[in-house]
């Protein structure tokens, strides 16, 4: 079979958010970082989940995240990737670890591949990909 | 502070042996469906035992495999089962299967188990949209995301080689592992491929040969990455009672153990938790401590080779070396046959032989312990097999009766 006859997924890959996590993606399209915090011990957390994985407490409120962090690894994808990326190759996706002290897989925008560095400090900015859904990304913070 | 508490050790010991191996030729694709394949390596391996398809009372699959229980049924003339399972997380369960019947036959669950991986894995071997039919499985992504990966693919990251980029890059960041160290992996792997006809890539490849080939999410390159292929393997393990009147010598499952705790799909709880109760780090904890071994007493090891920057973190979680000390540990041939510091995918691994989800690495491991493989370690008494170290994973020793 040809390369360009393989079957791909050809559309952007979109969050279908359950309802665990849904609010994280409605903050997000207000502009606002939040994370799930426990209400027994203070421990932010990502991913979205019921419990505290630090003192099991099922108690949580949804809060705002100062959305500034360091980054903690990084990639460059060269290639290959999905169709729906490969206008922007190459391109980073970084772990930034935010100082509330979870981690969040995103992308640096506006650095060269070569300037990304680990322990560079970032700033989250809001994306939008279309009407219905907006991306939380970073920007240098320096 | 590391011990295992005796009662969480497991006590499988010496209980199962692996004895028969199968496989299909491996190419970068054959043109043939998964189950076509499967039965052929199970045939294979039966034959290689000496014992009939009608004497498989267990099955042990990995949960990603498409031939599944009823169906190998159906194939095998309806064996008559009577225990069966499957393990998730893909490569972290490439030895977790072997683990699983071993347990199963100590229990008395089963007797003669079959364990098998079929894939139609090359580039060119998909032939529909679903994920089961063949080809690379995160093309086929849905366009709608409701589990983790939700949190991954939008932006950009998409398959397990950008997410083992990642947690590449962290350990360059943290230990200063190189270039020149990825290719040493790379190349003693190649060297091992090169002495075995059933491998694919069995070009000879050099530093400079490594270093050109083209970045595909760094720090990993085309090279360091594990080749895409369409095969088969199969495995019959028994009790080793039963294994000393059979056709081949008895690879003897030595001990094994299972642990959960990190993923690589899961990247932000990943890089949440102590490295030390990665997956992989407890799972060699439980290993050598249930078998009264070290490291030092292992002739040959396979690791799960799917990235060559994720056999050197391998190297570290299995107590080979201490943390950060991988990258020095594979310099010189450290990996190499005959004389590396600790000879390693005597096949040429998933970099080199083939990429059947490393069960090829374990039939390799059979050879080893049987003194057939095409570059045997002398005297080889003990062979380690390791999952994804990624994942959450198994492994196990195999001993020589
Ligand atoms: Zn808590």
């Amino acid at each position: 079979m040809a390369d360009d006859a393989r079957p791909i997924t050809r559309g952007f890959p979109r969050p279908a958010p359950t309802r665990d996590a849904a609010p994280f993606y409605e903050a997000a399209a207000r502009g606002e970082l939040r994370f799930q915090r426990c209400s027994g011990c203070g421990a932010f957390r990502h991913y979205p989940r019921p419990t505290c994985p630090s003192c099991l407490s099922r108690e949580f409120s949804w809060e705002l995240s100062t959305g500034r962090g360091v980054i903690h690894t990084w990639t460059i994808v060269r290639g290959p990737t999905l169709p729906a990326f490969e206008a922007k190759l190459p391109y980073n996706v970084v772990d930034v670890l935010l100082d509330e002290g979870v981690h969040f897989v995103s992308e640096v925008l506006d650095v060269a591949p070569d300037e990304i560095r680990a322990g560079m400090r970032v700033r989250a900015v809001f994306e939008p990909v279309d009407e219905d859904l907006v991306l939380v990304k970073f920007r240098r913070d320096d | 502070m590391n011990e295992v508490d005796p009662a969480h050790l497991p006590r499988i010991r010496d209980a199962a042996a692996i004895v028969g191996i199968g496989q299909t030729p491996f190419a970068k694709s054959l043109g043939r469906s998964e189950p076509e394949m499967a039965v052929d390596a199970i045939w294979a391996a039966c034959e290689d035992a000496g014992l009939s398809p009608r004497a498989i009372d267990g099955l042990v699959r990995y949960d990603m495999e498409q031939f599944d229980e009823e169906q190998v049924l159906a194939a095998l003339g309806n064996p008559l089962l009577r225990w069966f399972c499957g393990t998730p997380f893909g490569g972290g369960g490439s030895a977790s299967v072997v683990v699983l019947a071993a347990a199963a036959i100590a229990a008395g669950m089963a007797d003669t188990v079959l364990v098998y991986r079929s894939r139609a894995r090359g580039k060119a071997s998909g032939y529909g949209r679903d994920p089961k039919q063949g080809g690379r499985y995160w093309e086929k992504l849905p366009e709608s995301l409701p589990g983790l990966n939700q949190w991954h693919v939008p932006q950009g990251l998409v398959s397990a080689f950008q997410e083992m980029a990642m947690i590449s890059m962290r350990h360059r960041i943290d230990h200063g592992t190189t270039d020149d160290q990825y290719a040493d992996v790379a190349i003693a792997f190649r060297e091992h491929a090169i002495r075995n006809p059933a491998a694919v890539m069995r070009t000879p490849m050099t530093r400079a040969d490594h270093h050109a080939s083209r970045m595909i999410a760094d720090p990993l390159r085309l090279f360091d990455c594990n080749i895409e292929t369409d095969g088969a393997v199969a495995m019959i393990l028994t009790s080793t009672e039963r294994a000393r009147d059979l056709r081949q010598p008895p690879a003897i499952v030595h001990t094994g153990a299972m642990a959960a705790g990190s993923h690589h799909i899961r990247l932000s709880t990943l890089f949440s938790r102590p490295r030390d109760e990665d997956s992989a780090v407890r799972v060699g904890r439980q290993l050598w401590q249930s078998s009264g071994l070290s490291p030092a007493d292992v002739d040959v090891a396979f690791f799960y080779d799917f990235f060559t920057s994720m056999v050197i973190i391998a190297l570290e979680d299995y107590g080979f070396c201490a943390r950060g000390e991988g990258g020095p540990f594979v310099e010189n041939g450290g990996l190499a046959w005959p004389d590396g510091r600790l000879v390693c995918n005597t096949n040429g691994g998933q970099l080199s032989e083939a990429f059947i989800h490393g069960f090829n690495n374990t039939t390799e491991a059979v050879r080893q312990i049987r003194g057939t493989s095409t570059s045997q370690v002398r005297d080889c008494e003990i062979a380690l097999v390791a999952g994804a170290n990624s994942d959450p994973t198994g492994a196990f020793l195999l001993r020589r009766a």
